[in-house]
Parts: C-alpha cells; sequence; structure tokens
C-alpha cells in the first residue's frame, strides 16, 4: 500500500516536471510565417539508393516514381498502359519493335532537355556491360530488359527499341519503375552517387536526404502533366507501426503506409482518419518442395491443400485485409474461375488414406518470423496453418529462420525438407511476371522455389510472352493457371489488401494496384 | 600519468583487433547472403553470383579479413553494401543522434540517480528513502520498449505535451555544424530549434536513462550508508561541520568510486538500450544502424559500427578510470 501510494506520487512529481517544459508553448512553436502545403507521409523504413536502374527496394520506388517518369505509364489505380514521356508509340505488326516518339519541351530538374539521347542513356547504362555508367547491381535490367536486342535513335525526339523476338510484357516493363528517364547531365555529374542525388523529370524534385530520418521533395512547378497540388512531400521513417499511427492521429502527419492489420478496428473508429484499401498484387503461398520425395506425390499435396482453412486465416489471423486465393494470380490482373481447394478436412483425410497415410504424417512446417507484406502475420501464419494439419492427421513441427537467412536458403537447390511460406510482389501488373516467373523450368534456380516443372504449362508460359493480341493471352494463362492449380505445387493462400490510411483532410489520392504512392494529384487540407 | 594513459591507450589496439576477428568470424557464420538482401529475393542467380565475386564474398575467411584490417589501418572502412554510400559517412551522419541521446540520458541517470541515492540513504527508511527506491527497482525492471510506448501515449498521444518521434518537427530549420543539433542551435542562435530540439530529447533520454537512474541511486544509497558510518565523518560531525557539508563534501566524493564505476559501465548499457530507444522513438542514429545492417548482413558496415562502440567503450573505461585519482588523491598511476 505505501509502496504503491509512493509511487503515484513519483509519477505525479515527473508529470508536472515534464508539463513544466510544455508550458506556455504553442505545440508546434516553429511553424513558418506563410505555412507551405506540406504534405508529410510516414513510413517504416528508409529507401536503400535512389538510383531507379539500382535499387529493387520497395521504399525506394516509393520515391522514385515521384521523381522520375518511364516512357509509359500506368493509367491511375490501373494495371492498363498510357503514354508517358512518349507521347505514343507504335509496335511493328510482327511486334519484334517499338517505336516512341517522345514529347517535346520536356526538361529534367536540372535543365537538361529530355530527348532521345537522355532515353539511350538511359537504357544503354542499363544494358551495356561496358557502359561507363553500368554498376554490376543493375539486376532490374536482367528482368526487365532480358528480351530487348537495341535501342537505336531515330531523331531527336524518336527512338526505337529492338526486340530478339515478340514480347508480350514489353510495354509493362518499360514502365516498371527500374525504366525511368534519368538525367544523363547528373548521372555524369554525380557518379557513384547519383543513387543519393536523383534528378528525373517527374511532379516532384529531390531536395535533401537524412538517412533513417526524412527525404524532402518539392513541387516541380514546370511538369508537363501539371503542377503538383502540394508544395512539398516528406516522406519520414517512423520504424514502429503504432508510432507511426499515433502520429497520424495527432495530425503531425497526414498518410502512412505499414498499418498493423489489428489496428484496423482503432483506425475505423477515428473520424479524423480514413482507410484506403484494395486488394494487392501479391500472393501468400505455401510451397512444397518438389525435390523431397514425400511431396513428389500430388495426393499428399492436394490433401494439404483441402486441409488448410484459408477462410478463417483472413477472418482471424489478417482481421479481413486479405482475400482467399483459389489460384496464384491475383484476379485483379487475371480473371479465372478456378475452385482451388475449399476447406475440407473430409476430403483431405481420403487423399492422405490413398497415399498410404492413414496413421498420420509427421512434417517440418518452415516459417520466417517477421510480418511481410503479404502476409503481416509472421510466423503465426505458420501457427495456424499447423493447427488445421494437425486435425487431419499431420503433425507440423514449425521451424523458423530470421528473414535473411531464410531467404537466402529459399534459394538453394535443396532449400527444405517439408512445406515452407513465401510470397510475392508484382512489379508490373502483368500475368507474366507472376506465372512465368514463379512455375517456368527456366526459372529454377530462381523464383521457382518449388522447383515446379511441367512441359504443358513451359509452353504455355511461353507461347503467352509471344502472344500480342490480349485476349488469345489471357486464354494462354488461363490454362495454364488451370494446370498449375490441379498440379498443387504450393497452397495458395491469400492476397493481402494495401492499406494506407489519411487524415480525411488529405483528398485526390488514388491507389495503385501495383502499391505505388503517387503524390501528384494529392492535396494535403490541414 | 601521461605514460600510464599512453600505455593504455595502446592497449585498445589489441583489444579492438580481438573484437574485429570475433565479429567477423560471427557475421560469416551466422547464415544469410548480403547479395540477397541488397539485390532483393527476386535477382536473377548470375547476378547474385556475379556481384558475390565483384565484393570478394567469395573468397576464403582469411583472405577476406586480411583485405578488411589493410584498408581499415589506412583509415578506410569500405562502403556499405545495402546502401553503397561509405561506411565512414554513415557512421558520421548517425554518430551525432546518438551521442545527444546517450549523453542527456547519461546526464539525467547520473544526476536524478545520485540525488534520490543521497536523499534515500540520509534519510534511511524514511518514505523519501522508500520512494526513491521503490522508483528504483520500477526503473530497473521496466521493458525499455514498453515504457517507451507508454510515455508515447501518455506524454505524446493524449496529454499531447511532447514530441515523440524524430529529432526535430517537421518545418524546423536548422543549419547543420556539427550535427549535435542543441549544440548547432546555439551555435546558429536558433532559439526557436533548440527548444523544438530539447523538447524531441525529452521523452527518449528519459526513456533510455531511467533504468540507468535506478541502478546508481541503488549503488549511491549502499556507497553512501557505508561512507557514513566512517570514522572520519563521524570526525567531521564533531567539528560541528553542517550536515550538508559532512554529506555533500566528505561523505559523497568518497562514496562516489564504486559509482563512478558504474557510470562508466552504464555508458555501454546506453549504447546497447539505444538499440530500442532510437527504434521507437524514430531516432536516426547508431542503434537502429547497427540493426539495419545486421538484418542486411551488411558486413562492412556491422564491422564499422561495433568497432566504434568498442572504442567508445575503452576509452569511456580510461576516463573512469583516471577520475578515481581526481576523486580519491591516494590514488596514482604510473
Amino acid at each position: 500500500m505505501r509502496r504503491s501510494f509512493s509511487l503515484l506520487l513519483m509519477v505525479l512529481l515527473l508529470s508536472s516536471i515534464l508539463a513544466g517544459c510544455a508550458a506556455g508553448q504553442p505545440a508546434n512553436p516553429t511553424k513558418p510565417a506563410t505555412p507551405a502545403k506540406i504534405l508529410v507521409f510516414g513510413r517504416g523504413a528508409d529507401s536503400d539508393r535512389l538510383d531507379p536502374a539500382r535499387t529493387m527496394s520497395a521504399e525506394s520506388t516509393k520515391i522514385i516514381t515521384n521523381v522520375f517518369d518511364t516512357l509509359v505509364q500506368f493509367k491511375q489505380g490501373t494495371t492498363e498502359i498510357e503514354p508517358g514521356l512518349a507521347e505514343r508509340y507504335e509496335p511493328s505488326p510482327d511486334g519484334t519493335e517499338y517505336i516512341f516518339y517522345l514529347r517535346r519541351g520536356v526538361k529534367f530538374h536540372d535543365g537538361t532537355p529530355c530527348n532521345a539521347d537522355a532515353v539511350l542513356f538511359s537504357f544503354k547504362r542499363q544494358m551495356d556491360p561496358k557502359n561507363e555508367y553500368h554498376r554490376d547491381d543493375m539486376a532490374n535490367a536482367v528482368m526487365t530488359l532480358g528480351a530487348v536486342k537495341d535501342v537505336v535513335r531515330v531523331d531527336d525526339y524518336t527512338v526505337k527499341f529492338i526486340l530478339k523476338n515478340p514480347f508480350a510484357p514489353f510495354l509493362r516493363n518499360i514502365a516498371s519503375f527500374s525504366n525511368a528517364i534519368v538525367s544523363p547531365t547528373a548521372v555524369k555529374k554525380y557518379g557513384d552517387d547519383f543513387f543519393k542525388n536523383p534528378v528525373g523529370t517527374g511532379p516532384f524534385k529531390f531536395v535533401k536526404w537524412d538517412r533513417d530520418s526524412e527525404i524532402v521533395l518539392a513541387a516541380n512547378k514546370e511538369y508537363w502533366g501539371g503542377s503538383p497540388k502540394v508544395d512539398q512531400v516528406v516522406f519520414r521513417v517512423i520504424p514502429e507501426n503504432s508510432v507511426r499511427l499515433a502520429e497520424l492521429e495527432t495530425g503531425n502527419i497526414q498518410m502512412m503506409d505499414g498499418l498493423d492489420p489489428n489496428d484496423i478496428e482503432r483506425v475505423k473508429k477515428n473520424s479524423e482518419l480514413k482507410l484506403s484499401s484494395q486488394p494487392g498484387l501479391n500472393i501468400n503461398y505455401m510451397g512444397f518442395p518438389l525435390q523431397v520425395k514425400l511431396f513428389s506425390d500430388i495426393r499428399v499435396r492436394q490433401a494439404i491443400s483441402y486441409a488448410i482453412n484459408k477462410e478463417n486465416l483472413v477472418k482471424y489471423l489478417y482481421k479481413g485485409a486479405a482475400l482467399v486465393a483459389t489460384g496464384p494470380v491475383p484476379k485483379s490482373i487475371l480473371e479465372y474461375n478456378v475452385a482451388g481447394y475449399p476447406y475440407d478436412p473430409d476430403k483431405a483425410k481420403t487423399l492422405l488414406k490413398e497415399a498410404g497415410f492413414e496413421n498420420g504424417l509427421k512434417i517440418n512446417l518452415w516459417c520466417y518470423p517477421n510480418p511481410r507484406p503479404y502476409n503481416t502475420a509472421g510466423a503465426k501464419l505458420a501457427e495456424a496453418v499447423a493447427a488445421d494439419l494437425q486435425k487431419v492427421g499431420i503433425t507440423a513441427t514449425i521451424q523458423t529462420m530470421e528473414w535473411t537467412a531464410y531467404a537466402a536458403r529459399s534459394k538453394q537447390k535443396d532449400n527444405f525438407d517439408g512445406p515452407f511460406f513465401l510470397g510475392w510482389m508484382g512489379d508490373n501488373g502483368d500475368v507474366d511476371n507472376f506465372l512465368y516467373a514463379l512455375f517456368s523450368t527456366d526459372n529454377i534456380p530462381g523464383a521457382n522455389r518449388a522447383h515446379y516443372s511441367n512441359a504443358k504449362v513451359d509452353e504455355l508460359l511461353l507461347k503467352a510472352q509471344k502472344t500480342i493480341d490480349e485476349k488469345a493471352r489471357t486464354e494462354l494463362y488461363r490454362q495454364a493457371v488451370d494446370l498449375i492449380v490441379k498440379d498443387a505445387p504450393w497452397v495458395f493462400l491469400t492476397h493481402s489488401q494495401d492499406m494506407v490510411v489519411s487524415r480525411k483532410t488529405v483528398t485526390g489520392f488514388v491507389q495503385s494496384p501495383l502499391g505505388r504512392i503517387i503524390l501528384r494529384e494529392v492535396v494535403a487540407g490541414r | 600519468m601521461a605514460a600510464y594513459v599512453a600505455r593504455r591507450l595502446l592497449a585498445i589496439v589489441p583489444v579492438l583487433l580481438g573484437i574485429s576477428v570475433v565479429v567477423f568470424l560471427v557475421m560469416h557464420l551466422i547464415p544469410g547472403d548480403p547479395i540477397v538482401v541488397m539485390l532483393g529475393e527476386k535477382a536473377p542467380p548470375e547476378k547474385v553470383e556475379e556481384m558475390r565475386r565483384e565484393l570478394g564474398l567469395n573468397d576464403p575467411l582469411y583472405v577476406q579479413y586480411g583485405r578488411f584490417l589493410l584498408r581499415a589501418l589506412q583509415g578506410d572502412l569500405g562502403r556499405s553494401i545495402r546502401t553503397q554510400e561509405r561506411v565512414a559517412k554513415e557512421i558520421a551522419g548517425r554518430l551525432p543522434a546518438t551521442l545527444e541521446l546517450t549523453f542527456s540520458a547519461l546526464l539525467l541517470a547520473t544526476f536524478f540517480g545520485v540525488l534520490l541515492g543521497v536523499i534515500a540513504s540520509t534519510k534511511q527508511h524514511s518514505l523519501w528513502d522508500n520512494l526513491s527506491m521503490v522508483l528504483a527497482v520500477a526503473g530497473v525492471s521496466m521493458p525499455v520498449f514498453w515504457l517507451g510506448l507508454m510515455l508515447i501515449f501518455l506524454f505524446g498521444v493524449d496529454l499531447r505535451w511532447l514530441p515523440f518521434s524524430g529529432r526535430l518537427s517537421t518545418g524546423v530549420f536548422l543549419e547543420s555544424v556539427t550535427g549535435l543539433n542543441l549544440f548547432d542551435a546555439l551555435l546558429t542562435g536558433n532559439a526557436a530549434a533548440f527548444w523544438d530540439a530539447l523538447r524531441h530529447l525529452v521523452l527518449p533520454s528519459f526513456t533510455l536513462g531511467v533504468v540507468q537512474m535506478a541502478i546508481i541511486a541503488r549503488m549511491t544509497r549502499s556507497s553512501m550508508l557505508e561512507v557514513v558510518r566512517q570514522d572520519y565523518v563521524r570526525t567531521a560531525r564533531a567539528k560541528g561541520l553542517s550536515q550538508k557539508t559532512v554529506i555533500y563534501k566528505h561523505a559523497l566524493k568518497n562514496a562516489l568510486i564504486p559509482v563512478v564505476t558504474v557510470i562508466g559501465l552504464t555508458v555501454g548499457r546506453l549504447l546497447g538500450g539505444a538499440v530500442l530507444v532510437e527504434t521507437v522513438f524514430s531516432w536516426p542514429g547508431l542503434g537502429k544502424l547497427a540493426i539495419d545492417a545486421i538484418y542486411a548482413r551488411d558486413y562492412p558496415q556491422i564491422q564499422g559500427v561495433v568497432l566504434l562502440i568498442a572504442s567508445g567503450f575503452v576509452l569511456v573505461n580510461l576516463v573512469v578510470d583516471l577520475s578515481y585519482a581526481l576523486l580519491d588523491p591516494r590514488i596514482r598511476y604510473q
């Protein structure tokens, strides 16, 4: 009794000291006299490199898509292609050549004109290892420009891409952030340090970068697509999810991402906040290591697929911030009607019995401990799945490994001895970016971590790459999805929702299916 | 004295060498690949391999260590794999933030710790004694992360008295001279920024310092209780000196030696605790840098930060040893 009284007294004392610190001061004493329209965006981590060709980080992409432009771009809120720095483009009838006609009068933030030479410079430095400005870490080029044989200058404002063979995902690859056009003057001036002095043609100009703290961008009033509605954008790093939300609640920041699903209710109850949510371009899956004999039996894979209650994962684990997946591709980029593997423990038991495991089975279940964009629950996902498996007689032992080690191990030939959790985030909104990357034999070793190989699927995916007609292409992908789902190399779990929270006073923000944060049209009221 | 200091400074070299070997080995023994982090999960394997070759990560460990050592001796810590920035520059950018935070936490812990300890010892078993010891026990047993969040929700969100993330408010301009915000604000005569920076420091430095404050308070109390029973204190009292002079001039000075040792160790603990506090309060310091570097297996970065912290720790211990001589003239170094 006496002790708790003492504690209370001390807390009161400390409070009064702290109150003294704040007494008589307005909340923000140093606000400038004429407030510029500043939008502060809170995020969980800092960018790594702000050179479009030299980063893979989603946090860098957030800045890059606001500072740079691409030849063609994604129509707001969709994965459709529209003109960007090129005001029009023409594919040749056989689909092996594309001509881009550049918008005239566009200048980089440093005043350099954006013409055919600048475009050539941006692509050559990525594609040609002998180019003076090429760097070994330009890994995106291998993926997005692999089909390109050459880029040539036709005249001052026209460039031509020559492809090795017809390649349907080409335009979306050109719209990928890594193929943004950079100022040749700035790259030559800064050399290895261009990544911290990015100069593009985009709606915002880079101002400064305080590592692990904030990146400041200023409106490019001369932007060819119209000046942004705010004067300044500040991307602030606030690592803790709940602290970031607290900053939004107090109004110190106006927008944020990385909302913890456990805080969805808290946001919904707050009349000053609004939550934008849309199906994300991702897949959260549990892969089977097909090199392991037990999992080469399709009945075992299908049984496990039936045994997992995906609806419950969405409802309890993700608090509704996800969709049940029935196949490997989000429905927003490919419409298909596959039932997949609805929850059916009886069917699972029957299949296990057929496979000779009526007395149960013991397996390892591999997982990473931390939340990922496609699985915000981290290792709790493995716990939920293990509980479901137990109900059909499969005893799963959960093995976790810290993410960096896990990711490196998943790439090895003998990666895991039991089912493993992973996910994928689409880069360019093309189905090819899911199916070819994840299921083609060409990508072993690589993104095809289950080591799935089906000659028929390979054939369909390669054919689709060369099919320019969208309808015919979609049909090929539907056939491929049917085969893949039937083979069950993974348990298709969920597609997580992309969530952005903002103050009610922020308007004009449209979410991008690619998860990009595009702030040109955003109006920030106080 | 000078010879002693020189000898001690020289002894830092083998210590750092040993630390660098241990850190190097541990880093390379834990699984994970910096290139996978650098180029992303999706990078094609051939590109990863190319990059590994380029950075010499496929060479035998002793070759890699030798290369590191040779460069480090020339003052070059290399470039961070993750950010491609020079390690020395990355550290220089974060060091002021951590120094400011740990120093203010140390100041807070020492001042209030000693004060509480003295009060507790002079009024043994009184309300004040119990109060300060309850606080001390609470301070020692509170998880820093939890305490930080609670303080944020109480003083930042509910009461809105104090800012709780970052070092300055957005829109507050401060010219950077040393990187130490309070100092820079004074140098440039920027009162608004000084006030803003100070307010940003309150919660993180309190969170960081409270545990150490508790430890120092308990140490001071027990050390004081021992000293006040000594003959010379009785003599001082018999001479008719005031209670204040007896306690603060005669007793405290002698009671401080073990306390100073604890304060020296505190610096190390503060640097360790800074990792969590920096994360909770979005403080762009060394702790956060170290954690990010470890997750990314950014070998050069980890080496750089660990070596810096280790040298800091060794130096602080030297200062502590030297300060004994100041507190107790009987102690001499040769």
